[in-house]
């Protein structure tokens, strides 16, 4: 997969100040997101994922809106 | 046409089908008005969409004292008291935020992935007892109860010695065989237990949560045993129901039980979906509007109580194809049935972690499980907050 179009642009973006730390986004997917270990609240790992279509379902499943996506 | 305030639709014509007004209410008005037991005109929200937006929208608040309560009690006030010290799942924001932010920590899918290993053996000593007593076992009693209610008790930090009176207390509190005065002391001596456990947290911390709260000088005591009850309360009879309801689920859909069986990788799926198709918070959850707000061209007064149906937004055909239908193999992301919004279920990772081991354990060590009643007679918690079996009588 090419990623030259997106190498300019940060296409994950997320918000500290609205994470619950409910965790779904670091366990859809864990390649792209961790959670702060000591606040619980979420790590951005990789702002340009292969797996676009976990991403996806990370920021559906945040019950708190603290991720959003701008697709390539 | 003005239509008559419903009342909230309870009466299920089947043990795991959905009242069938929610799925015409959801088709024909998925905002309608509510009587609520007390008289006061709310609101029921039955859609997906409608019930998400509801409970991600700052303008409606969880503050107990500001709700009203679905199911009259006998006894008790139809408009609950103010949130204890600790009891963040009524209050809002900045209250809310301040003491969930001293858990999230410590409820990670790291830290909570990390247990595998220790709720796996306390899975296995559960099924070693029930395989050494022989069938016919309630599942209920030896296996869906007993493991949330250790677990909890090893992540609190509640000391070895100690276990045994928190476990008669904590069986008494959520027992149905228990009077109103019975649950009332043994939520007192609880509370009290707790309390007394704090300043021995404080002064000889040992690796749980309530030693890593009482090191925190941001919280008073009151507080932090407030928190400890909370986590006992969300997450013990919540957890038990799902594993002892799953369990059932599958045995009435014997197709579903088999492709995990022979699929056991299936099992993180089915629990998702599980989830999303039994609903346990069967009667939904509240909010109240602080401010006039409107939706889909209703107005929402200022202090009017909102019923979020969870259950009917789990099977909204809109988000879920086929929403009536258990498939173990579907995807059911996005589902509700922790709830959503900032007071999303803080335990769901821990409930996860505890229901994938717990059936994996359960159908790899019985694989010919399978009910010991007929399963019209298996008795439900019908008029209980959180739904599930009373008891599930099993063989092998």
């Amino acid at each position: 997969m090419s990623r030259s179009a997106a190498a300019t642009v940060d296409l994950i973006a997320i918000d500290v100040r609205r994470c619950c730390g409910a965790g779904m986004c670091a366990l859809i997917a864990p390649e792209v997101f961790d959670q702060d270990p000591e606040s619980g609240t979420v790590v951005l790992l990789d702002s340009r994922p292969e797996r676009y279509d976990l991403v996806r379902d990370a920021v559906v499943s945040c019950p708190s809106g603290a991720i959003s996506l701008t697709e390539p | 046409m003005p239509q008559h305030p419903i009342n909230l639709p309870t009466a299920r014509p089947a043990p795991l089908d959905l009242p069938v007004e929610l799925a015409d209410l959801r088709r024909d008005r998925p905002l309608t008005r509510m009587v609520f037991p007390d008289g006061h005109e709310g609101w029921l929200v039955t859609s997906y969409t409608g019930v998400r937006d509801v409970l991600a929208d700052p303008r409606f608040s969880r503050r107990s004292e500001l709700l009203h309560r679905q199911i009259a009690r006998p006894g008790k006030a139809t408009t609950p008291p103010p949130a204890p010290p600790g009891f963040f799942i009524g209050m809002d924001p900045p209250d809310h935020t301040r003491l969930r932010r001293h858990l999230t920590g410590q409820f990670t899918v790291r830290r909570m992935n990390q247990l595998q290993h220790r709720i796996g053996e306390i899975a296995d000593d559960c099924l070693t007892a029930m395989v050494e007593h022989g069938p016919p076992m309630d599942l209920v009693e030896a296996f869906a109860l007993p493991i949330p209610s250790l677990i909890i008790c090893e992540l609190l930090g509640v000391p070895y010695t100690e276990r045994e009176r928190f476990q008669r207390d904590t069986a008494a509190l959520f027992s149905l065989e228990s009077t109103k005065e019975e649950a009332a002391a043994a939520f007192a001596s609880l509370t009290g237990f707790i309390l007394s456990l704090v300043p021995g947290k404080r002064d000889n911390p040992t690796d749980d949560m309530l030693s890593g709260l009482a090191a925190n000088d941001a919280l008073t005591d009151d507080e932090i045993a407030g928190m400890g009850m909370l986590l006992l309360f969300a997450g013990h009879e919540t957890t038990a129901s799902m594993l002892g309801l799953g369990v059932y689920a599958l045995l009435r859909h014997p197709e579903q039980l088999a492709r995990i069986q022979a699929d056991p990788g299936l099992v993180d799926n089915a629990v998702e979906e599980l989830l999303r198709y039994l609903t346990i918070v069967h009667l939904g959850t509240l909010r109240t509007a602080l401010q006039d707000v409107e939706i889909d061209g209703h107005l929402i007064k200022k202090d009017e109580c909102v019923s979020l149906s969870l259950p009917a937004a789990n099977h909204d055909p809109a988000r879920f194809t086929d929403p009536e239908r258990l498939d173990v193999g579907r995807s059911a992301v996005g589902h509700v049935g922790f709830g959503h919004g900032i007071h999303q279920c803080l335990g769901q990772q821990l409930a996860r972690i505890v229901l994938r081991v717990g059936y994996a354990k359960l159908l790899a060590r019985l694989p010919g499980l399978r009910p010991a009643v007929p399963l019209e007679d298996v008795p439900m918690r019908d008029a209980m907050a959180i739904y599930g079996v009373h008891s599930l009588p099993v063989t092998w």
